[in-house]
């Protein structure tokens, strides 16, 4: 079993044999990606050790310490978030090799094309199609043709890969006759036309695809089975939120309350009685990802990990809300309404402005919160589920 | 242990918010005692019975399973454990709006008699009685009192420990055998002991919002005491049985908005109206679901409150404002939507509901209020006022 000190012998010799200041950045994170320790708890040979997953904070100590460069994950978080796990679950030892290095050094940025215009809370709704060729001879051989129109998709203007979910039988009631694939976003017939955002820049796109030819070993499970590989997508993209870990005054309550101490003249008794209602909010909160952290590498994953996605949203909402009003007349202005296409969220960086913008997303994006709270009521809580109407009917036959 | 002294926005280096192997040995044997012998439909028949609190029920807590003397080191009689135990025995209190004096004797009047000097007969002997819970003590403070402490005491006492004064509202203070007096001596702060049963001693009881912990007026009319501390040792351990009171008191307010979070939960999943059970209307699930986080949430923050306090960090102030800020209002809320989401059956008094709603409530008001604490942490982490 790896343990603390073997990690640290480990990092210390890629150290040795790749120093920092005189590696390129993209040489030394293949290096560390090969040493297994870009994620230790992912198995040997695909970037890990088979370690527990709370020793991942070691390695990356000694490594901030030495200077070594990231692997940006701003820019990469579906990729690692989502696209990861499910390929480590569900992928082939071929699709693993070929895909899990670059995607975590960041050289194959990956995007998520599951939301549809007509297909977002209830995403098991999607109409784009998948229709497999006739292979010929063999039968079933035959590469698969997809068809449809995707949306709200962050990065797709940057990714290399793409996860899709896509219906493959029509006449099954709509959990069943979906199929998971892996899209390369360079094929012919797919087109990303930029979405331009509430902030006036363009994270998200629109995605057409028009006879996009899938090959069948870019499946991932099995055929009509996409939906339970989507599941493990989803549930990675709720815990990847709250696991990490935070200072005291970290993010967005750490720029307001800098405010707060760099504007005297700005304050009044109402400001600081809600400023202070936030603080020890966002305390708790930390508080809240710091236990599920902690559970999580005592192996024991709380239904916390749920409700993290909540809170963040509505903290990240009012604070950012609290701000513009702090700021009074500097709230009433814009840094920059230009259709930028950013790399990532900049919930630090930019003024207040936009972290009021974009923070509306938070309840939206990943699942909105109403959605996450019946998740909770449900899952967590067991209380009954809401009627359905849709659960045995075909999906040809629901109404849209 | 804590000095008091509050150190800027530094938490502590790691605080452990999980429950250890041990911990949870000690839930299992409170919970099973609790539910043998403090169900809601006991504390309801004992609420009539006029008793300042379950006697039978606090010798099994507090001697047969040892909880009285937790944070009282094994060489003073106790058993060496720390706040994050003592943690622990609240929250299932808590969950049961158990009628015990635990919080008052064996958290604060025992957190008092540890900050003065143990070498010292008169403190030694009291410690171990309340340690060994054949005696309950009090610190003769009004309940509402904030972890920074009465502006001034209302006790005077003479230069031979004769006291005078009035204190109102003191949790506990019909059943305890021993009062702990903060006064104004002739040279400043003192800490007194004080027989309840002494000549010059009254305790005249008030009726409580919360029947399940009982208030009491004091006078002091000449009583003697014996001194157990004086001038800034006297000052620093009322304000560190304070403190530690009021971050353990967090776990009491997680255990009761448990209960009423848990009630309403089962309730709503079984009652039916317009043909499906009420719990599968998405209104009441969000606000179910809503609950749940913030319980979860008010677990982390009690946690890190308990074992800031079991480390002497110097983050406890922080942690204890953090904790009682957050958590006294999740109880009220838990309190107030478990009566709502009941029903009229919600509104009788056979419905242990109400019990809860009147702990809740008092425990907002009790140990400072959040708005009271807020204003602590405005100073402890650099927020100023206008
Ligand atoms: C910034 C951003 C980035 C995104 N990035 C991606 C991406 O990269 N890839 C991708 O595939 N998708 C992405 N999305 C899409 C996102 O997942 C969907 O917007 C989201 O799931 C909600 O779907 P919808 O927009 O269709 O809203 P709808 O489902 O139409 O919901 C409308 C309203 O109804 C409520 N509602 C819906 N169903 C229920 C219900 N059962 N009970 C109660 N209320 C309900 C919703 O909460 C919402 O308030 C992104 C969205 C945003 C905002």
């Amino acid at each position: 079993m790896t343990d603390a000190e073997d990690l640290r012998r480990r990092t210390a010799e890629l150290l040795a044999a790749h120093p920092p200041a005189s590696t390129e950045r993209l040489d030394f994170l293949r290096a560390r990606f090969d040493a297994g320790l870009a994620w230790v708890h992912y198995p040997e040979g695909l970037g890990g050790l088979d370690a527990p997953r709370s020793l991942q904070a070691v390695v990356d100590a000694e490594l901030a310490a030495a200077g070594a460069p990231g692997n940006d994950p701003g820019r990469i978080g579906i990729g690692l978030g989502m696209a990861a796990p499910t390929i480590l679950r569900f992928g082939t030892d071929e699709q693993k090799q070929r895909l899990l290095r670059p995607l975590w050094t960041g050289e194959e940025v990956w995007c998520q094309l599951f939301s549809e215009p007509g297909a977002g809370s209830d995403l098991a709704a999607l109409a784009t199609r998948a229709v497999r060729e006739d292979g010929g001879e063999d039968g079933d051989e035959g590469d698969w043709i997809v068809d449809g129109q995707k949306v709200w998709t962050s990065s797709a203007h940057l990714a290399r890969w793409a996860i899709l979910i896509a219906r493959t039988d029509p006449g099954l009631p709509k959990h069943r006759g979906i199929s998971y694939f892996l899209c390369d976003m360079t094929d012919p017939g797919v087109e990303v036309r930029p979405l331009r955002q509430i902030t006036g820049e363009a994270e998200f796109n629109e995605v057409f695809l028009t006879g996009v030819r899938i090959p069948d070993s870019h499946r991932l499970g099995e055929v009509g089975e996409g939906w339970k590989v989507a599941r493990t997508t989803l549930m990675n993209e709720r815990v990847a939120i709250g696991g990490a870990r935070m200072p005291r005054e970290g993010g967005m309550i750490g720029v307001a309350a800098a405010d707060w101490r760099a504007r005297p003249e700005l304050r009044t008794h109402d400001l600081h009685q809600r400023l202070l209602t936030l603080w020890v909010e966002a305390e708790v909160a930390r508080l809240t990802g710091e236990r599920l952290r902690q559970q999580l590498s005592h192996g024991q994953p709380g239904p916390e990990g749920s409700g993290m996605k909540l809170a963040f949203a509505r903290l990240a909402q009012e604070i950012s809300g609290w701000e513009v009003e702090f700021l009074a007349e500097d709230g009433l202005t814009y840094d920059d309404w230009t259709m930028r296409r950013p790399d990532g969220v900049d919930f630090t960086g930019r003024e207040a402005g936009y972290r009021y913008l974009r923070a509306k997303g938070n309840s939206i994006e990943g699942g909105t919160s109403e959605v996450l709270l019946n998740i909770v009521a449900e899952r967590v809580l067991g209380l009954p589920p809401e009627p359905r109407t849709d659960k045995d009917v075909a999906w040809k036959d629901l109404p849209r | 242990m804590n000095d008091g002294t509050p150190l800027n926005g530094t938490p502590a280096a790691d605080p452990d918010l999980l429950y250890s192997a041990e911990e949870d040995a000690l839930r299992d044997a409170v919970r099973s005692l609790l539910a043998d012998r403090s169900d809601p439909a006991t504390v309801l028949a004992g609420l009539e019975s006029q008793a300042a609190y379950d006697t039978g029920l606090w010798r099994a807590l507090a001697t047969d399973i040892g909880a009285a003397g937790l944070l009282v080191p094994e060489k003073l009689g106790g058993a060496g454990a720390s706040a994050r135990e003592a943690a622990v025995v609240l929250e299932e209190t808590g969950r049961c709006v158990a009628p015990v004096p635990y919080l008052t004797s064996a958290v604060i009047a025992v957190t008092a008699l540890l900050g003065c000097d143990h070498d010292q007969a008169d403190v030694a002997a009291p410690l171990a009685a309340l340690a060994g819970g054949n005696a309950v003590g009090v610190l003769a403070v009004p309940l509402p009192t904030a972890p920074g402490g009465p502006a001034a005491p209302t006790v005077r006492a003479t230069a031979d420990g004769a006291l005078t004064g009035r204190v109102t509202s003191v949790a506990d203070a019909a059943g305890a055998e021993l009062l702990l007096v903060p006064a104004e001596g002739p040279d400043g702060p003192v800490l007194y002991a004080v027989e309840a049963a002494a000549d010059g001693v009254r305790t005249d009881p008030v009726t409580p919002l919360d029947l399940t912990r009982p208030l009491g007026h004091l006078t002091l009319d000449g009583a003697h005491g014996r001194l157990l501390a004086s001038g800034d040792r006297a000052r620093t351990a009322v304000a560190h049985a304070l403190l530690t009171g009021a971050g353990l008191l967090a776990s009491e307010q997680l255990g009761v908005a448990e209960w009423c979070l848990a009630e309403t939960v089962r309730h709503t999943a079984e009652r039916t109206q317009f043909g499906r059970p009420v719990g599968s209307f998405q209104a009441l699930k969000h606000r179910m679901a809503a609950l749940w986080l913030e319980v979860a949430s008010a677990r982390a923050a009690a946690r890190n409150a308990a074992d800031a306090l079991a480390a002497g960090s110097a983050d406890a102030p922080v942690a204890v404002a953090v904790a009682q800020a957050y958590c006294a209002p999740v109880a009220v809320r838990a309190a107030q939507e478990c009566i709502q989401l009941h029903g009229g059956i919600g509104m009788t008094w056979e419905h242990p509901a109400h019990l809860f709603l009147k702990r809740a409530k008092s425990d907002e008001l009790a140990l400072g209020s959040p708005g009271r604490h807020r204003e602590a942490l405005a100073g402890l982490v650099s927020l100023d006022a206008p």
